[in-house]
């Protein structure tokens, strides 16, 4: 009821020209058989901002994140509870299509994994099994501004056929970015997007997530702090399956309210 | 003196640079072990091969008698505007008789001389009818002329053109009297008694005498049952591997399962000919000595192979792969049969040339069901009886006459043949899957 409440309260928010609210999320556990993985986080993910999520390796970023496309629903120890809503609807309700959702709710991994097949069908894959061009001109026209989106089209445009996994690991990550756009999600989940790539590549795809903020809501799970200082709006720091804080990015790195973040970001601990 | 100068003046001792020569002397000696290995796996190839070809090569020759056969139509019984039916109709015993009272004009034999005659007659095989008939057959225009032509030598006659069987034997020991060797001799001397090629080989079915016999039905009745081999257990292992690595719950049953399948793969094959002996025809009351038969029974014992190469396969295949599909909303059963099954592809076929090669020399279940029977004429559907080709290599290997020994290798030859064919098509398939990562 509360959840449900502040939910819409933030989605009225939208008219004074405040981001509209994609995800809410509010007491969410996940246990791996009988280890509790995550321990009662709530958080609410905005429309056109980037969230990034910090913390620890081991804290539970990636679960977390792996709860709002339901990629945990194929870890098979997995058991989520709490409630996740994305549009006011729980995604865990019996009458969400999983698969309908991740069409929604895309996800870019940590290291990137093309398809072995050519560039053009790794991005068309989605778009082909979704039904969304039935027509060639129509996919090709896909591919082209899902390619253009991920800043990736001027270096393969003459070569689409060649194998995604024969491009560079920079080039490879965008691809994967561009085949997440392909299907016209509404929110893409990053986790560690940039954490195989050189420094070069890395600030492509930062300078591409900037971009792609206009268009979706963004989660980044990153171990820079830099990064996530760069590149988003809103952080949330996780600490051993709780979050610890969450705000502001600026706020969260100028001026924590907590120790532990403090000593986090300032690389004390971690 | 310090730790780490004592560590930098180790490394350059002399006790430092014996180790690192033992270590290399380890190496070489184990790099000349594996050699020997090798090379003695290879030595053994390598008289195996000659063997079987240098007692096969014979097996592909067969003694042929050139004589001068007059085929008037009064001879052969018919009128000369005869259809193909009537020619189908002259009877084998009527050739058989113009082919040997060819054979006497030639050697100058009397009316009289009924002994001699039967010892010429002996020269020849009892197919030559067929041979006649069959050369009639394809021009009927030859009726009413004298044709000259190689007809197949008996079974006798071949170890001693072949020069298998010494002619010092005493002649009671031997098959050919020396009068006979006389008449060989003769021939051989007009150029009328000569090695062929042993057409007979690649056309005939089970024989009593080795120059009629032939492994065209073991050769057909194995490509039936690898046809159903590869049709029956290749689906069914994949979607019963597919299933137990990706959807089933992994609890005690399917813990069961996996056990008994791995079990299975080794079961002696006999016990499956047992099974298809009890299933498929006391109960289902199938046909014995078909190929259907034997098919099921050879993919029961494929399965376990295929479902446990398939698994592996699957396993092999990076999960971010998998993810990635799942990532951008496909189903489960998407994701594997887009993506997941092709990458593991090249190692299915593996596992199914393993199997099917397995499944092709198999030998004991077809004896189970029947298999062993003589069988003389060319099945026409896996349901007609036939043989298999390592059945038939198996009964050849032991019939007494000396030509069945020269066959015996020319069929392991024709197997080996087949098989290096069937490997050759799963590789090339193989190769068109693999693809670069
Ligand atoms: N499939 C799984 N089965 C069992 N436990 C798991 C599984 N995946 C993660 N865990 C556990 O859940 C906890 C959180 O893991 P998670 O991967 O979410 O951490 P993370 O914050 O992403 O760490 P990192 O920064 O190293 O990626 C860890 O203690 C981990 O051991
Ligand atoms: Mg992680």
């Amino acid at each position: 009821m509360d959840t449900r409440q502040s939910s819409l309260a933030e989605r009225h928010a939208v008219a004074d020209g405040q981001p509209q609210v994609k995800f809410v999320t509010r007491g969410v556990h996940v246990y791996y058989g009988e280890k509790e993985a995550i321990k009662g986080v709530s958080l609410d993910i905005l429309n056109n901002e980037v969230t990034a999520l910090i913390g620890p390796s081991g804290c539970g970023k990636s679960t977390y994140l792996r709860c709002l496309n339901r990629m945990n629903d194929t870890v098979d120890s997995a058991r989520v509870t709490g409630s996740i809503l994305l549009d006011g609807t729980d995604i865990y309700d019996k009458k969400v299509d999983v698969v309908q959702l991740r069409a929604r709710v895309g996800m870019v991994f940590q290291k990137p994994n093309p398809f072995p097949k050519s560039i053009y069908e790794n991005v068309a894959y989605g778009p082909k099994i979704h039904g969304l061009a039935t027509k060639k001109a129509d996919l090709d026209a896909i591919v082209e501004t899902s390619l253009k989106k991920a800043g990736l089209w001027n270096e393969v445009s003459d070569r689409l056929e060649t194998q995604g996994t024969a491009l560079s690991g920079g080039q490879q990550q965008r691809l994967c970015i561009a085949r997440a756009i392909a299907v016209s999600p509404e929110v893409i989940l990053m986790d560690e997007p940039c954490s195989a790539l050189d420094p070069i590549a890395t600030a492509r795809v930062e300078e591409l997530i900037d971009e792609l903020r206009e268009n979706y809501a963004i989660v980044i799970v990153t171990h820079s702090m830099q990064q996530a200082a760069r590149v988003s709006q809103k952080t949330a720091f996780f600490h051993l399956g709780d979050i610890v804080e969450h705000g502001k990015t600026e706020q969260i790195f100028t001026n924590p309210r907590e120790e532990r973040t403090r000593d986090y970001i300032t690389g004390r601990f971690g | 003196m310090t730790d780490t100068s004592r560590t930098t003046s180790y490394l350059q001792s002399e006790e430092a640079a014996r180790r690192v020569k033992k270590r290399y002397a380890a190496e070489k000696r184990f790099r000349f072990y594996g050699l020997a290995m090798i090379s003695i796996g290879l030595i053994f190839l390598a008289i195996l091969f000659y063997t079987i070809i240098s007692a096969g090569l014979l097996g592909f020759q067969s003694s042929q008698i050139k004589v001068q056969v007059p085929l008037t139509a009064e001879n052969l019984g018919i009128e000369p505007g005869a259809s193909r039916e009537d020619i189908e109709a002259i009877s084998g015993f009527k050739l058989t008789k113009l082919a040997r009272a060819s054979l006497h004009t030639y050697l100058g034999l009397a009316d009289g001389d009924r002994d001699a005659r039967a010892r010429s007659d002996g020269l020849l095989s009892n197919g030559v009818d067929t041979q006649l008939r069959d050369l009639i057959l394809d021009d009927p225009a030859i009726i009413g002329s004298t044709v000259d032509v190689w007809l197949m030598a008996h079974g006798n006659v071949d170890p001693f053109l072949k020069r298998q069987i010494s002619r010092d034997l005493p002649e009671e020991r031997r098959l050919l009297n020396d009068q006979q060797l006389g008449w060989l001799d003769r021939l051989a001397a007009d150029d009328r008694a000569a090695l062929k090629f042993n057409t007979n080989l690649f056309k005939m079915g089970a024989s009593a005498d080795p120059e009629l016999a032939g492994v065209a039905v073991g050769l057909i009745g194995s490509f039936f049952m690898m046809v159903l081999v590869v049709v029956i257990a290749l689906p069914i292992g994949v979607g019963a591997a597919i299933y137990l690595e990706e959807f089933a719950p992994k609890n005690k049953l399917t813990d069961l399962v996996e056990v008994n399948i791995n079990n299975l793969a080794a079961v002696p094959s006999i016990v499956f000919g047992i099974l298809g002996l009890a299933i498929f025809i006391n109960l289902l009351e199938m046909p014995r000595s078909a190929p259907v038969v034997g098919g099921l029974v050879l993919s029961l014992m494929t399965l376990p192979t295929v479902i446990i190469a398939t698994r592996s396969a699957l396993r092999a295949v990076p999960p971010s792969i998998k993810q990635a599909a799942l990532g951008v909303g496909a189903s489960k059963m998407q994701a594997i049969f887009h993506h997941v099954l092709p990458l593991a592809m090249p190692g299915i076929l593996t596992g199914l040339i393993i199997g099917l090669a397995h499944a092709l020399g198999e030998t004991a279940p077809l004896i189970m069901i029947g298999m062993v029977a003589a069988v003389f004429d060319i099945p026409g559907g896996p349901l007609d009886p036939a043989t298999a080709l390592p059945v038939q290599i198996y009964m050849w290997a032991g019939l007494p006459e000396r030509g069945f020994v020269a066959l015996t290798s020319a069929a392991i030859m024709i197997l080996l043949a087949f098989l290096l064919t069937m490997n050759a098509t799963a590789v090339i398939l193989r190769k068109r899957f693999e693809r670069r990562w």
